[in-house]
């Protein structure tokens, strides 16, 4: 089933990455580009925060490219989570919630996941591909 | 004064009317708390099986109590006391106060005379749990094996109670079986009564 998204990518509060799954082929990365991605975009976050114009800005929620779409969910805990996705995808920000949803439930109440360690739980892996799929995705807007 | 104002309309403590109890509760919060039940028992153990005797001992306070309460509040003060009429009572009444629902399957093993098992496709406390791999085998269920064995022991009816995941075809998630292997004094008598 196809996914409506490239990649997703979960990183911690101080900035290391703790989730990463891509779909398909493009926008690919081995290991340690992902993870210079991740630190990148923390930093980048951090500092669109202090850069902003507008007071109480909570950092760059949507990064708009030539060949990509890059969304992003601040939770209050500081734990970021970030879609690529096709440029103009559409309902990115309801899949963030989602995303945030499965991992509130999959990660954070499953007794043998360390916090603000690597994600490794069967059922949030098996709830986020059904979440991520193309058809699903389309119904969030409504 | 525990109860000072009720006093007035009940004279006895007696004649005050059973709660029903509370239908709902929140199953995040369960889920959290639960969770931590898990990880505190994690860090007394040292090894798996060790850590699957906490949870079932945590349960079987847990048994105890429901036995006690749902007699008393279900059943008149009496209690089950042949085997298919204790097993259909964990099943369905027992199942349904805690887990909001009856459980899946209740069989007779086919193996063993005193086996019998109880199915469930995605058990409650399992709901939100991956166990790593490294565990093997360890399932969180031991917690409601330790509930079965907390009213089967307090209803007179000794057994060893376990849980473990059995793969279904066609499924992406194994369910979780609670196997109950009854004392052989509980099978005697039993035959006794006919």
């Amino acid at each position: 089933m196809a996914a409506a998204i490239y990649s997703l990518f979960i990183i911690n509060k101080s900035g290391g990455l703790i989730f990463y799954k891509d779909y398909g082929s493009t926008g690919r990365m081995d290991t340690n580009d992902s993870l210079r991605l991740a630190s990148l975009w923390h930093s980048m976050h951090a500092i669109s925060q202090q850069l902003s114009p507008t007071v109480g800005c909570s950092g760059i929620e949507l990064l708009q490219a030539d060949t990509f779409d890059l969304h992003c969910f601040q939770s209050l805990t500081g734990t970021k989570f970030f879609v690529v996705c096709e440029p103009g995808t559409q309902h990115m920000e309801n899949l963030l919630k989602l995303i945030y949803e499965l991992y509130t439930d999959y990660v954070l109440k499953n007794p043998f996941y360390e916090m603000e360690m690597p994600i490794r739980c069967e059922l949030f892996d098996i709830n986020l591909s059904q979440a991520t799929q193309k058809d699903r995705v389309a119904l969030l807007g409504r | 004064m525990i109860g000072a104002g009720k006093a007035k309309q009940y004279a006895n403590v007696v004649e005050k009317p059973l709660s029903k109890g509370k239908q709902e509760v929140s199953l995040s919060a369960f889920a959290l708390l639960f969770s931590e039940l898990v990880q505190y028992n994690q860090t007394q153990v040292d090894n798996i099986a060790e850590l699957e005797r906490r949870l079932e001992d945590a349960g079987y306070a847990v048994g105890a109590r429901v036995l006690e309460l749902l007699c008393h509040r279900d059943k008149g003060n009496r209690r089950e006391t042949r085997l298919l009429g204790i097993l259909s009572f964990v099943h369905s009444t027992v199942w349904k106060v805690l887990f909001g629902k009856v459980a899946d399957s209740l069989e007779k093993g086919t193996e063993h005379e005193d086996e019998y098992m109880i199915s469930e496709k995605e058990l409650l406390v399992n709901r939100f749990i991956s166990v790593p791999k490294d565990m093997g085998t360890f399932n969180c269920g031991a917690f409601a094996a330790g509930i079965v064995r907390g009213v089967l022991d307090g209803a007179g009816f000794p057994a060893v109670v376990t849980a473990h995941f059995v793969p279904v075809e066609g499924q992406l998630r194994p369910r979780t079986t609670i196997l109950i292997k009854f004392a052989e004094e509980v099978l005697r008598r039993e035959a006794k009564l006919g």
